[in-house]
């Protein structure tokens, strides 16, 4: 009898894990009282930069989004792209031609060639927006939420379509964290009240079956959502989400390194990486639920 | 006082005594800094160990913590193996005390004053103190490699029946020797590098830049120092599993060479990475895994081999679920050896498909994707070594009859299940996509924390009864206070 309650809890525990997931599931929808329209400009200057804060000069203002792009701002350029004949819609995804990168032939180095790229995927449920043959749309209720499931080259082509571009390593790392050499946006303390991340408790987290969930972008600014309290995670230059929620693509290219560097941590990062120096990448074709991104220019 | 003289003796004077000590200061240390990570942490314990004990965890250095906590951990398993050798193998007393007192001293100040400096604030006496403790470490195994010294006469093999050359060289000696005296070279390879980054706070996490296209010297160095010791204290096990179990015959003649061979080898290979070499060193580190990996197959066939002709003696013609129940009776016996086998799927097996598929698969993912693939395989190996230490320290402390299976099997059934569970967890990806993970990723964490959990409790029972035993006047710790596990060799 024993054995056999032992086998049978073993094979339930199994089955759970064969459980399936209801991406688009409903969210509770808040608002953030954070315009996603908002850009704050990060003045010339030194900065402490990395783990073990070297002196680093960023020796140019520049501006940078105060949130990440969100899916209706994504959306909105996917239909003014296709309709000017900026993207063009392939097979499985929105493409746009890319010039390439120079190839080194370094060790993993995967080439880069002239030709056309995946911006965002069309058929993935993951994402947050439907494509009827004519108009993007998107899903209800994650208008605000950050544009997750799009490759580096889309979000290269959002920034590039407005004449912006996507922010260097430095400029990303200092708008995040200022001159104080602090570990993240608000200070050197994390809680969950401040970001969304791994098993962080959010509204919109429901570990026993769709798991961790994005924010709306600005969530954590200090407001109290029906019980829920935030504190205000704004960064020294007021930018918002510089820690958790989505992984932000960088713009750099390094030679003979054909990934793409992206910092902030997500809503499935552990607390580690939501440290501001922490460096994830991926190959430029990647996209998933938990990369985003946010524009930067020079001024 | 004659009460704590006599418990003092037995527990730093004796090779039983000194192994229960080292075993639950990894108990004591696994029990306090498991709270800090993983479901504890989630569960708020950590914060309130953090709290409670005024610890001091500035984020920034959260990886050098994290390379003192590792060191400790592992200079205590280190001293087990070398507790170990030297009730195993005879050598002059005096490098048998010698190397005791000095790894003893040496691993006592690593861990107190290391995680003392890691996690309670930087007091650089402290730290001085943890690189004493580590230096002690290294000359303890000078000494050991010294004391190891196969081609004294002294230390013949007169056994045909075992490894030996003409001249009557004790091959599976020299085998403890080579993997002695790479162990002390790779240690260095470690040390150079650790004092230069650390001097200069740089400490970094192996897994954290393994996909940087351009590393240092240095950085080099310090990924093939934490591959080579891990690799080296699992052929150090081998070994003194294959002396617990008096490993003789055709398999231990066969096994020797490819052991010292496929040591060396490794070695030739690893250290390779911090030269001109480096881009064929991984071939060669696969040239030495395999012949020393089948030298520890010969070991598996000759245990189980010799487990189920003894436990089917007296049958005339045993059948296969005779010979099956043979086989498993003891799992002190199969255990450890069963374990080397379930290394291959879940840790040797992994490492050649990471390899083999890199570019293929694993490169296609986010860089901490492949950082779970590699933290998963190292802690599973790491692991696997801790529970076949575990499994022959529950035979060489005499349990017995229910104890004896309870303890042996609770230890394999709840670590395979959470090391298998890890390996789905690294090969996720292949089967589910990361928006409809999470009923996977809950089962599996959940079989994980649920594994080492229990094997946690496994092992805090039995020092909760190894403590209760040194109050007893005539406890077990008195009989094993009189034994030397040498004498203990295959019985």
């Amino acid at each position: 009898m024993k054995r056999a309650l032992l086998v049978l809890g073993l094979l339930g525990i199994l089955l759970a894990a064969c459980g399936s997931v209801d991406v688009n599931a409903p969210v509770p929808t808040y608002s953030t009282g954070v315009d996603p329209d908002a850009w704050v400009r990060v003045p010339a200057g030194e900065f402490l930069a990395g783990q073990h804060d070297d002196l680093v000069a960023v020796d140019y203002d520049y501006e940078i989004m105060v949130t990440d792009v969100t899916v209706a701002q994504y959306v909105d350029f996917l239909n003014a792209a296709l309709a000017d004949g900026a993207v063009r819609v392939g097979e499985q995804a929105v493409e746009q031609y890319y010039p390439g990168d120079a190839y080194a032939g370094a060790k993993h180095e995967v080439r880069i060639d002239p030709g056309d790229y995946p911006l965002v995927p069309l058929d993935d449920p993951a994402s947050r927006f439907t494509f009827d043959g004519q108009v993007f749309a998107v899903r209800s209720g994650w208008e605000d939420h950050p544009m997750a499931n799009v490759t580096w080259f889309g979000a290269r082509a959002y920034c590039a379509y407005y004449g912006w571009r996507l922010p260097t390593e430095m400029e990303w790392e200092k708008a995040a964290r200022g001159t104080d050499g602090r570990a993240y946006p608000w200070g050197n303390e994390l809680t969950p009240n401040y970001a969304n991340f791994y098993n962080s408790g959010d509204p919109f987290e429901e570990m026993s079956a769709v798991g961790s969930r994005t924010t709306p972008v600005g969530f954590y600014n200090g407001r109290t959502y029906d019980g829920y309290v935030t504190y205000d995670a704004a960064s020294p230059s007021g930018l918002y989400d510089m820690a958790g929620n989505v992984w932000q693509w960088i713009g750099d290219v390094h030679p003979g390194f054909s990934d793409r560097f992206m910092r902030g941590g997500s809503k499935d990062a552990y607390a580690k990486d939501l440290r501001v120096w922490v460096r994830n990448s991926a190959a430029p074709m990647y996209y998933g639920p938990g990369v985003g991104f946010r524009c930067g220019v020079q001024k | 006082m004659g009460f704590l003289r006599t418990r003092f003796r037995y527990l730093f004077g004796t090779t039983k005594g000194l192994i229960l000590v080292a075993v639950a200061v990894i108990a004591l240390e696994t029990a306090l800094f498991g709270t800090l990570s993983g479901p504890l942490a989630n569960l708020g314990v950590g914060n309130l160990v953090v709290r409670g004990l005024r610890m001091d965890l500035n984020p920034a250095e959260r990886e050098g913590r994290i390379v003192i906590l590792y060191h400790s951990i592992a200079m205590a398993v280190v001293a087990i193996e070398t507790y170990m050798v030297t009730g195993l193998l005879a050598m002059r007393s005096f490098y048998r005390s010698a190397v005791r007192v000095l790894i003893t001293a040496g691993y006592w100040l690593a861990v107190i004053f290391g995680l003392a400096f890691a996690y309670w604030g930087h007091n650089w006496a402290f730290h001085g103190l943890y690189i004493t403790g580590l230096a002690l470490i290294f000359f303890a195994g000078v000494l050991l490699t010294i004391a190891l010294w196969p081609w004294d006469k002294t230390y013949s093999q007169p056994d045909r029946a075992c490894a030996r050359t003409r001249r009557g060289v004790d091959l599976e000696r020299v085998a403890f020797f080579a993997t002695a005296a790479t162990t002390v070279i790779s240690a260095v390879f470690g040390a150079i590098p650790g004092s230069y980054l650390g001097n200069g706070f740089r400490v970094f996490m192996a897994e954290d830049i393994i996909r940087l296209p351009e590393k240092t010297t240095m950085e080099y160095s310090i990924i093939g120092h934490l591959h080579i010791m891990l690799a080296l204290i699992a052929v150090m096990l081998t070994l003194i599993i294959g002396r617990w179990l008096n490993f003789r015959g055709i398999l231990h003649k066969i096994a020797m060479p490819l052991i010292i061979l496929g040591t060396i080898i490794l070695n030739l290979g690893v250290w390779g990475v911090v030269t001109p070499l480096e881009p064929i060193a991984h071939m060669v580190i696969y040239v030495g895994a395999t012949p020393a990996m089948l030298g520890a197959l010969m070991l598996v066939i000759y245990g189980w081999d010799h487990l189920i002709r003894e436990g089917t003696a007296g049958l005339t013609r045993p059948t296969f679920w005779q010979k099956a129940g043979a086989l498993l009776r003891d799992p002190l016996r199969f255990g450890p050896l069963w374990q080397m086998v379930f290394m291959n799927f879940t840790v040797s097996g992994m490492g050649i498909f990471f390899a083999v598929r890199l570019d293929e698969i694993f490169r296609l993912w986010p860089a901490r994707e492949e950082r779970i693939e590699l933290t998963g395989h190292w802690h599973v190996l790491a692991a696997i070594i801790a529970t076949i230490i575990l499994l022959y320290y529950g035979d060489m402390v005499g349990l017995k009859g229910r104890v004896r299976r309870w303890y042996g099997w609770a230890i394999l059934l709840f670590s395979d299940v959470a090391f298998a569970a890890v390996t789905i967890l690294e090969l996720k990806r292949l089967f589910v996509s990361e928006a409809a993970q999470q009923p996977l990723v809950n089962t599996v964490t959940l079989l994980i924390d649920l594994g080492l959990g229990m094997l946690l409790v496994v092992l805090a029972l039995v020092m909760v009864w190894r403590l209760l035993d040194l109050f007893r006047k005539k406890g077990r710790w008195t009989a094993e206070a009189a034994q030397e596990i040498s004498e203990e060799v295959g019985k």
